[in-house]
């Protein structure tokens, strides 16, 4: 194991997340930024790919318990591991250690990373305990909490109390903030009808916020509200990764 | 009708989705403010969770002890395998009791045998008394929409409409004037029935009591007045003392309506004893299996926990945009999610497990801990196993995991997706027609992915800084 250079807090393992990888890696990049200002080292496994959500969640199992043991290995030797997605971060605390319920020895080093595995926003606020954030961000936001990450893990002040320290931020109250916005994975694809009537009365009380913007956690729910948004017309409300309005500019390189 | 046709009839009737929209987030709020008043909400959870739970443990004592003191007391205690089973012994009881008409105090467990089709084919006339399953019942037997609140999908110009049409009366808005009318109707049946039939939200095994949870006085009624009543409920509602129905009814109630306590809670004991002023001259019990017993001692054991509260379906953003009647049977919500294919059959109710977000507002709001998301999960397992989810799915899911373990190939996987998908996109920043996914492009569009992957443009990083 390398050693985090003299200074660091430690080293994090970052789970990019499959779908921030493919569809908007400038989240993993805020993150990344981050978890350095908060004085920590980040460490990205390249061979790194998918948690299993899928496939638990559409009743292959046997698929799940493959990718969580892949993705055990690969992060365990992490004293802390952060992911930029609550829906992740909450199959890795809340459902891994059930995948091995009859593998004694698989299901301890999995209770030991589920026990030390956090969403982004927990880890910078209550593992990290930052105070600044380098966001600089300018105007109303609206916070929308996701499913897993509120009541999977419990992420529900933490985000708030972060978008506190950024004094251009005015935060709105979000009408019905903890209903799911009928996004639930396939889900969205295998009931288009029920998803988008729910994903509608998400986009309605965003919308009634008066915030320009809405901020949220996982990116399954933000390409949900947003393409939702942008089919009915709506080109001005932005739908932002708290990953990415926390960090604020990122560098080029 | 299959499930999807169902939810897109419900979603595209305008009238229905403003009576949903009406009561939305309703008894949720009323649920909220009710545990204010409950010192330690958390306790009282887990000590109810831990009931329910240590009852299933040992059904079989706790069911024996029940039939020994209900019967020590009067009543007669009757074992249904079935629905059917229980519709003959209730169709046995009112021919040996000379009945011509029933009352019936709501009753889920009525509703699953079919008993009132079977009474009416058995020449027995059953009138509903519970005010919402009354208005069912005269609108040719709709079924119900909720558990508790069975006509919650209606409208009170709905009702007034319907009881103008039936009762041949002039049409009221005033819903203290529509409720006086249905009692108008209700009243000589309640003195004229020779049978009442109520459910039971309870048995209470050290007593043989069944304890009824009402809000309109109508389960007294039905349970009282008649010569005979018969409680015809699951197997899974005992509880073992007077003091496990105490912590229970702290919670029910609150759960359901967001009431303190309900408006009446009825203990009945036996029938009319020497001295009483009233009650039944007999007392029987019907309880039903129906799919109960399978139940025990595996993964889906916590669903009988079950106390019907509602809480679930309150709470669930698929239930409460396409209304109760999409889910096909008896019990809608989460909660029927979890039963119907439970006590239907898998293959009758493919769409139910699979029809849900998973976002557990229903798990964190059932008074009794049950896990319902799991529950979902673990019958979508079942399906999979079953060979019922299409091969197509099942193939995908296999081929996503095996290339999500080989990283190499995965990582070529991914640049070839953000290829296609940015074909697709067409120099655009999002794609509105998708053919490996057209459920999601039909009902939002789907952005475009950044030029790079992030597992590329790191690794560029990384090259860059020597790492």
């Amino acid at each position: 194991m390398i050693k985090p250079p003299p200074g660091s807090r430690g080293e994090v393992g970052l789970f990019v997340t499959c779908l921030v990888d493919l569809m908007r890696p400038s989240i993993a990049f805020a993150a990344l930024k981050l978890i350095e200002a908060a004085g920590y080292t980040p460490v990205v496994p390249d061979t790194q790919t998918c948690c299993g959500q899928p496939g638990h969640n559409a009743g292959d199992a046997r698929s799940a318990r493959a990718l969580a043991q892949k993705l055990i290995a690969e992060f365990e030797r992490f004293p802390c591991i952060v992911a930029p997605s609550g829906s992740c971060a909450g199959m890795i605390r809340a459902h891994y250690p059930h995948l091995f319920d009859d593998d004694e020895g698989w299901r301890a080093r999995a209770e030991a990373l589920a026990a030390k595995t956090f969403e982004l926003t927990q880890f910078l606020a209550d593992v990290a305990g930052v105070t600044e954030v380098p966001g600089d961000f300018v105007g109303a936001v609206t916070y929308h909490d996701s499913c897993a990450g509120l009541r999977e893990l419990g992420v529900k002040r933490q985000p708030r109390a972060l978008l506190d320290r950024m004094p251009g931020v005015e935060q709105r109250p979000l009408n019905e903030c903890e209903e799911c916005c009928g996004f639930g994975g396939l889900f969205s694809v295998k009931y288009p009808d029920i998803s988008g009537a729910i994903a509608q009365r998400k986009c309605d009380n965003i919308r009634a916020s008066g915030a320009g913007t809405v901020a949220l956690g996982d990116l399954g729910c933000m390409m949900n509200i947003e393409g939702r948004l942008r089919r009915n017309g709506d080109e001005g409300t932005q739908v932002i990764h708290i990953a990415e309005l926390l960090a604020g500019r990122l560098d080029p390189d | 009708m299959h499930f999807v046709s169902r939810v897109r009839q419900r979603l595209d009737d305008t009238e229905l989705q403003r009576n949903l929209q009406r009561t939305r987030g309703r008894n949720a709020a009323a649920r909220l403010a009710s545990l204010a008043s409950l010192d330690d909400f958390d306790a009282v959870r887990e000590r109810a969770t831990e009931i329910r739970a240590s009852v299933l443990r040992d059904l079989d004592v706790w069911l024996e002890r029940f039939e020994a003191e209900a019967t020590r007391r009067g009543a007669t205690v009757l074992w249904a395998r079935d629905g059917d089973e229980a519709c003959r012994l209730v169709i046995d009881i009112a021919r040996r009791h000379d009945v011509k008409t029933v009352v019936k105090a709501k009753s889920m467990v009525s509703e699953e045998a079919g008993l009132n089709a079977a009474l009416e084919a058995a020449g027995i006339r059953p009138v509903e008394t519970d005010l919402g399953e009354y208005i069912l019942q005269i609108n040719d037997n709709e079924p119900p929409s909720h558990i508790i609140m069975p006509v919650i999908h209606k409208s009170k110009e709905q009702v007034s409409e319907l009881f103008a049409r039936v009762h041949g009366t002039a049409a009221k808005t005033d819903i203290v004037e529509l409720t006086r009318e249905a009692r108008e109707k209700l009243r000589p049946e309640f003195l004229g029935a020779e049978m009442g039939i109520s459910g039971g939200n309870f048995l209470i095994a050290e007593t043989g009591s069944v304890a009824i949870v009402t809000n309109e006085g109508n389960g007294r009624m039905c349970t009282t007045m008649p010569r005979v009543h018969v409680a015809l409920t699951g197997i899974e509602k005992v509880i073992p003392t007077l003091d496990d129905l105490a912590t229970l009814l702290r919670i029910l109630p609150r759960s359901a309506t967001g009431q303190a306590i309900s408006n009446y809670v009825s203990l009945l004991t036996g029938p009319k004893h020497e001295g009483d002023a009233d009650g039944p001259e007999h007392m029987y019990f019907v309880l039903v299996d129906g799919g109960r017993a399978d139940l025990i001692g595996g993964d889906f054991e916590p669903m009988l926990r079950c106390i019907r509260c509602g809480a679930c379906m309150n709470h669930c953003p698929v239930y409460q945009t396409i209304g109760g009647h999409s889910y096909g049977w008896v019990y809608p919500g989460p909660m029927g999610s979890v039963l119907t294919p439970l006590y239907q059959g898998l293959e009758k109710a493919k769409d139910l497990p699979q029809a849900a977000t998973l976002c557990n507002q229903c798990g964190v709001v059932c008074p009794v801990s049950i896990p319902l998301p799991d529950l979902m999960r673990k019958l979508r397992e079942k399906q999979v196993d079953a060979g019922l989810r299409p091969w197509s799915e099942r193939l995908s899911m296999r081929l996503w995991a095996w290339v999500a373990q080989r990283p190499k190939l995965y990582a070529r996987g991914v640049r070839f997706a953000v290829r296609y998908l940015r074909w697709l996109a067409d120099g655009r920043d999002r794609i509105q027609a998708m053919g490996v996914a057209p459920g999601w492009t039909a009902e939002r569009d789907f952005p475009a992915p950044a030029a790079q992957s992030f597992r590329d443009q790191y690794a560029a990083r990384q090259r860059r800084a020597g790492r």
